[in-house]
């Protein structure tokens, strides 16, 4: 799903469906769509360089984590929006940050709607 | 308000960001400091100094009409002006500028796949279309040709291709720049110029004849500032019917000499694809304190010490992967006269066979691929490399890569270790450089790559891999080794190192950045090239 076709989807949603439920759903699968486009290409299941048993981002937060919690963010259940948000527009360690060209405000908010839709 | 280069009053800047507004919208133009904050180079090594390369502003041109429009602005305002592709260029700049003040071109939107042609092997994109684009572009379609990517799949094509970026299939297609056929490109006054067969109205084959007529001039937009480019053309390989590589392994040390024949042989004949060198004694550096104090002594180990340990540890000197692309049956018949003329010309080697596909590959089969560039397949898993790891437990937040080329023989091989092994003693980078072996991108040569690390918390760490970075351009100038890619913060010294003939070539770049942009408003200090205004006083 492309940029056009995901907003599409959540103002079509937004307008069409008076349930804020229906809006929270069509936010996050716009949401694991970029996830899966910006994200998951490091931080999804999968196998690193040269074979390497996990993708770099996962492999950086078991490491991090040590089983306390999930190495893949999209099982996440503690992160807050804020917390995602800060990540993403400020990087962390060879993790760069990103710019509102490649993941905008409202995108960055349906990632972040996302990555908690699991929390408690 | 901005830092803003020398010559570019508040005023210009404040005018000609209204006009950027106006011209493209106000969504299309950032000024506030969170936003600009954002074009950082995020591995920069003069992070949070005053020396560290900053945008002014950005501006996101949809068209090529925007991009017209923004550097007609620019011009009357003579306000400096910084292309970026996808801005992902880490390691060699990202998406920062090499004038402080300059205002972003973020050409991120123009993200249109124009054109792919299977049955003639060619794809015309806009610069913000990255590997993963354009991959999926083709996948989506079912087309039967392979793209050609670097490591990091987010990276644009356009971009990579101008920085001179390389990648890991079948020869002619791994150099970026090389295989590119057809630019359009805004010129610093403003109108637009097609290269090649682009020139003639009504050409059809913009895509398949690089030159056209009269003088080439696509070179000058690659690490060069003449222009903005908006479209480019890239040939794509034919998707094979397979796959397969094998392991060459021999047992001393001067026994890359004939490794290195004997590949190039094959490869410049064009029976395989890249070629992966390596050595087994790296897996052992951690463990064997006799190889790590071999390595790390002045001089490095000698021939017979080097060899002595391997055979003691039952291991070969030095590796090289061979890779196979074509019909399954002529590709076993390579591998077996890869094996034939190999074994007969180095006493001792040995062959493994390694892995083997068939084509098209199924969703589930790629995933299992270990070195997914090899099939073309774009990804992000070389940050494995540099990111917390269990081997890395402590990451830093970056590298600079210091990318020398070498010619492409075992001798030079040889020298380059030894030369750089004792630099990097006297640096206190330990003697990894002895068993050092070279990348192998490019078709026709070699690089000795090494990353300097960068931090954003530890100052020291930066001036450390400054200076050393540009002590070891120093030493490779003198054994007649230049960088093919660099940073910005060394585009100066590097540039500086290419002085035949009292720096002739940067001269006459220079009478060309004069005449064809006189107000130096596009990528001042690109590729060592500074405008008039910026070269003087």
């Amino acid at each position: 799903m492309t940029r056009v076709q995901w907003q599409t989807l959540l103002l079509v949603t937004s307008g069409w469906a008076a349930s804020s439920a229906a809006q929270d759903a069509a936010t996050i699968e716009g949401g694991r769509v970029l996830y899966a486009y910006w994200c998951a290409t490091c931080h999804g299941p999968g196998i690193g360089n040269n074979g390497v048993q996990h993708l770099p981002g996962t492999d950086a937060l078991r490491v991090k984590y040590q089983g306390a919690l999930p190495a893949l963010l999209s099982e996440r259940t503690d992160m807050t929006p804020e917390l995602i948000k800060f990540y993403v527009r400020q990087g962390i360690t060879i993790m760069p940050f990103f710019r509102k060209t490649e993941i905008d405000d409202v995108e960055l908010d349906a990632i972040a709607a996302y990555l908690t839709r699991k929390n408690r | 308000m901005p830092t803003l280069p020398r010559g570019l009053s508040a005023t210009d800047f404040a005018a000609a960001v209204g006009k950027f507004t106006t011209a493209l919208g106000a969504d299309r133009v950032f000024t506030a400091d969170d936003d600009v904050a954002l074009y950082r180079d995020a591995y920069s090594p003069l992070w949070n100094t005053d020396d560290e390369l900053l945008a002014s502003a950005a501006v996101v041109p949809d068209t090529v009409e925007h991009v017209q429009a923004v550097v007609r602005i620019a011009n009357e305002h003579r306000v400096p002006l910084y292309p970026i592709s996808t801005g992902k260029n880490l390691g060699y700049g990202g998406s920062a500028p090499n004038l402080s003040g300059s205002v972003v071109v973020d050409l991120k939107r123009m993200n249109r796949v124009l054109e792919v042609d299977e049955r003639r092997g060619f794809a015309l994109v806009e610069p913000g279309v990255s590997y993963f684009d354009l991959y999926r572009h083709v996948r989506e379609r079912g087309l039967k040709v392979w793209i050609d990517c670097p490591d990091p799949g987010w990276g644009s094509l356009v971009g990579n291709a101008l920085d001179h970026g390389v990648g890991y299939t079948w020869g002619p297609f791994r150099d970026h720049f090389g295989s590119h056929c057809g630019m359009e490109v805004v010129l610093p006054n403003g109108e637009v110029m097609r290269t090649g067969m682009g020139a003639l109205p009504g050409a059809k084959s913009w895509q398949e004849y690089r030159y056209g007529f009269g003088p080439s001039v696509d070179g000058l937009f690659g690490q060069g500032n003449f222009g903005i480019v908006t479209k480019m053309g890239f040939w794509l390989m034919p998707e094979p019917e397979a796959y397969r590589s094998g392991l060459v392994l021999v047992p001393r040390r001067r026994d890359l000499i004939a490794l290195v024949d004997q590949v190039n042989y094959l490869e410049h004949a064009s029976l395989i694809g890249q070629p992966n060198y390596g050595s087994p004694l790296q897996r052992l550096v951690g463990t064997e304190p006799e190889l790590r104090a071999m390595l790390e002594k002045p001089g490095g180990p000698t021939d017979d010490e080097l060899d002595r340990f391997a055979a003691a540890k039952s291991q070969a000197v030095w590796q090289c992967e061979l890779q196979f692309y074509g019909p399954a049956r002529t590709i076993a018949g390579n591998w077996d006269y890869a094996k034939e003329r190999i074994g007969a010309a180095i006493p001792g080697a040995r062959f493994e066979d390694r892995e083997s596909y068939r084509f098209p590959l199924s969703e589930q089969d790629k995933e299992g691929v270990p070195h997914k560039v090899a099939l073309g397949i774009p990804n992000m898993a070389i940050f494995s490399i540099g990111a917390r790891s269990e081997t890395n437990p402590t990451p830093r937040d970056g590298h600079l890569w210091f990318a020398p080329v070498i010619p492409k023989s075992g001798e030079a091989v040889l020298e380059a270790q030894r030369v750089l092994g004792d630099v990097y003693r006297e640096l206190g980078l330990g003697g990894g450089a002895f068993l050092q072996t070279p990348a192998t991108w490019h078709f026709r040569t070699f690089i000795m790559l090494v990353g300097f690390s960068v931090s954003r918390t530890d100052p020291t760490v930066n001036q450390r891999s400054l200076a050393n970075f540009r002590r070891v351009v120093e030493v490779a100038a003198q054994h007649g080794w230049g960088e093919y890619r660099a940073p910005p913060v060394f585009a100066d010294d590097i540039m500086n190192t290419y002085s035949f003939n009292d720096h002739v070539l940067r001269r006459f770049c220079e009478t060309l950045k004069d005449a064809a942009d006189p107000n130096g408003i596009i990528a001042a200090g690109r590729g060592g090239i500074w405008p008039r205004y910026l070269r003087e006083g």
